[in-house]
């Protein structure tokens, strides 16, 4: 009997595809093509449809923040309008007092709501379910209120907000501004949606995951719940932050009255439409987010609400668990047609 | 002394309607074991209904009753054609089928009725009680009806079979199943009672804030936190909560500085989450022991 070399076990064990390794898996193949797509639609559509795609992906990034939080670790969030406002106001607020170039207050607006964000996830440790919902909600209802603050008017701008300059593309790239800024947001969107790919593959992706699916059973495995419970608050409220900070950039203008409770409903439709749990599903829930809205108000407008929510009923029909859910759904029938079983 | 006490009666008026609506909202909370989002929107539908009826010419107390039977049966009908289908979706998808029924019914309400306000009558009449004008009558009346709602939902839950099918149904429907329960069913007829309630809620709420299609999703609001504060398995805990909430609501505008109209709700909305702290489960509510 040959005993087979050690590498070969392990493998065969774990899954029999990772032994193709040479060859591209479908999924990086769809990846590549929608990234070669992303690079080639700019040219090609309007620019006003260009300046759209920018915001999906801005949504998509504010969705995927949710969708780490409540997706991945199970805590539930009515709360992420008020992350997105507090990042668009850090990055407005850094470009119109200290002028710091619009790059720069990314990162900033990040660590702002990482803070931000860990701290309230604190006491959000003491509640579950929609008790949190309940806790998230009253911070969402806070923060329109807090930005329109009397004593804080000199930094907020009070009711009427703040009007930040469009970025001009650096001297020497032959683009307009509403590409550069289209670029500028993708390569920041592949950047996060990676790292948050990555970070879900990891030991403390599994042990976020595992707190999600069974807390107790995770902390007698030796996870520290709390602090990955705090941290992946911290996490989410850093994508979400980034997000509103590329928001404020695209828009070109803050106020308080754009960070309400509904901001808030949009983004955890996004997220269920999109698919609770899934990374590029948050992509999709952009979509639904921002197109929805405008096609039922074009289809009727005194009945715009009602036609919303026929369409988000049709789409929880067919889909009951997002796209995401319906992918994977349709990808097995596919697979399982081929084979006999 | 005499500026608290004003503001403690004031908020209780205001407390009043907020527990009318926790009061549905754990009302079909205990039946489903999600919050409907739409709850609000519901109710202010079933005051259409009966603001149509009166502007028919039908006397209150029959479109009152109309409204409630109505609301009732289009309750359960929501429940078979909308829920039903997607009882097996994950919660968050439920969730936002709230939300798409909110949108609908919101929309809809505005587009056969419009948006401008309309007065609905009270069958109190508004003279002042005790002589002041701190509480009316139909203040009052509302405080009545709701603690008589309360009463009834208590009798109905507690010493009735149906009442007591239903708790099986929420609490295990697996087991519920099992003696013969329809559990399908007990569920739609929480739906019903709960559009019923919230009938009742919304007429009473409606001479206050005035009918339109918007009325409600302050007071839902509210009641939402009513009801947490109280704790969701509790029906008396929801409406001494909606109480609490309306209190807490009219001293915290009044006795604290920078407080003016518009923080008031946030501080309200800080004091709850800061009693979740200390009770995680709502003042009244059961703590939930998780077997593993």
């Amino acid at each position: 009997m040959t005993v087979p070399p050690r590498d070969t076990v392990a493998l065969a064990g774990a899954s029999p595809r990772v032994l193709v390794i040479a060859k591209p898996s479908t999924r990086q193949v769809i990846i590549a093509a929608a990234i070669v797509a992303a690079l080639v639609i700019p040219f090609v559509l309007k620019s006003f449809f260009v300046f759209q795609l920018t915001l999906v992906m801005v949504y998509g990034l504010a969705i995927l923040g949710l969708n780490l939080l409540t997706g991945f670790n199970g805590q539930f969030s009515l709360g992420h309008s008020a992350f997105y406002g507090i990042g668009a106001y850090t990055a407005a607020i850094l470009m119109e007092q200290l002028d710091l170039a619009y790059y720069w207050t990314l990162p900033c607006a990040g660590a702002v709501c990482f803070v931000v964000g860990f701290l309230f996830g604190l006491p959000a440790l003491r509640l579950q379910g929609l008790y949190l919902a309940l806790a998230t909600f009253a911070l969402a209802t806070a923060m329109p209120q807090i930005l329109k603050f009397q004593p804080l008017e000199p930094l907020t701008g009070g009711v009427q907000g703040i009007v930040i300059l469009k970025p001009d593309p650096p001297p020497g790239v032959p683009l307009d501004p509403d590409q550069w800024l289209y670029f500028f947001t993708l390569a920041v969107l592949l950047m996060m949606f990676a790292s948050a790919a990555n970070l879900m593959k990891s030991r403390t992706g599994r042990a976020i995951m595992a707190i999600r699916d069974h807390p107790i059973a995770a902390a007698t495995m030796g996870i520290n719940t709390a602090l990955y419970k705090t941290l992946t608050f911290g996490v989410s409220a850093f994508y979400t932050g980034v997000a509103g900070a590329l928001g404020a950039i695209a828009i070109q203008f803050v106020a308080p009255d754009s960070f309400t409770f509904l901001l808030s409903v949009s983004l955890l439709v996004g997220l269920v439409v999109g698919g609770v749990g899934s990374i590029p599903g948050s992509l999709f829930g952009g979509v639904f987010v921002l197109f929805v809205p405008n096609i039922a108000e074009r289809v009727s407008t005194g009945l715009a609400g009602a036609i919303y929510g026929i369409i988000l009923l049709l789409v929880i029909y067919v889909m009951p668990s997002g796209a995401a859910g319906f992918v994977r759904f349709a990808a097995a029938r596919l697979q399982s047609k081929g084979k006999p079983r | 002394m005499e500026l608290l006490l004003q503001q403690v009666l004031a908020g209780l008026a205001t407390g009043a309607i907020y527990a009318s609506m926790a009061l549905a909202v754990v009302m079909i909370y205990q039946a489903i074991d999600h919050l409907n989002f739409a709850q609000g929107e519901m109710a202010m539908f079933s005051t259409f209904l009966a603001w149509q009826m009166l502007q028919w010419g039908w006397p209150y107390w029959a479109a009152f009753v109309g409204a409630v039977a109505l609301s009732f049966v289009g309750g359960i009908a929501i429940e078979r054609i909308l829920f039903k289908p997607i009882q097996n979706a994950p919660i968050l998808s439920q969730l936002a089928a709230f939300i798409a029924l909110y949108g609908i019914l919101n929309s809809s309400a505005g587009w056969i009725w419009d948006f401008n306000i309309k007065s609905f009558p009270t069958p109190f009449g508004s003279a002042p009680l005790f002589g002041e004008r701190l509480i009316g009558t139909h203040q009052a009346g509302m405080i009545g009806v709701t603690l008589l709602m309360l009463g009834l939902l208590y009798l109905f839950f507690r010493e009735s079979r149906l009442g007591l099918a239903m708790r099986a149904a929420a609490t295990n429907p697996e087991s519920a199943r099992l003696v013969g329960i329809r559990v399908g069913w007990m569920i739609a007829l929480g739906w019903g009672m709960s559009a019923a309630v919230g009938a009742v809620a919304g007429m009473l709420i409606a001479p206050v804030v005035f009918l339109e299609p918007n009325m409600m999703l302050g007071v839902l609001l509210y009641g939402f936190a009513g009801a947490v504060l109280g704790g969701l398995s509790s029906p008396g805990g929801a409406v001494a909560g909606g109480f609490a909430v309306g209190v807490i609501e009219n001293l915290a505008g009044t006795f604290i500085p920078y407080v003016g109209r518009e923080l008031k709700l946030t501080i309200a909305l800080v004091l709850i989450v800061a009693v979740l702290m200390v009770k995680p489960s709502g003042v009244f509510g059961r703590t939930v022991v998780s077997r593993v």
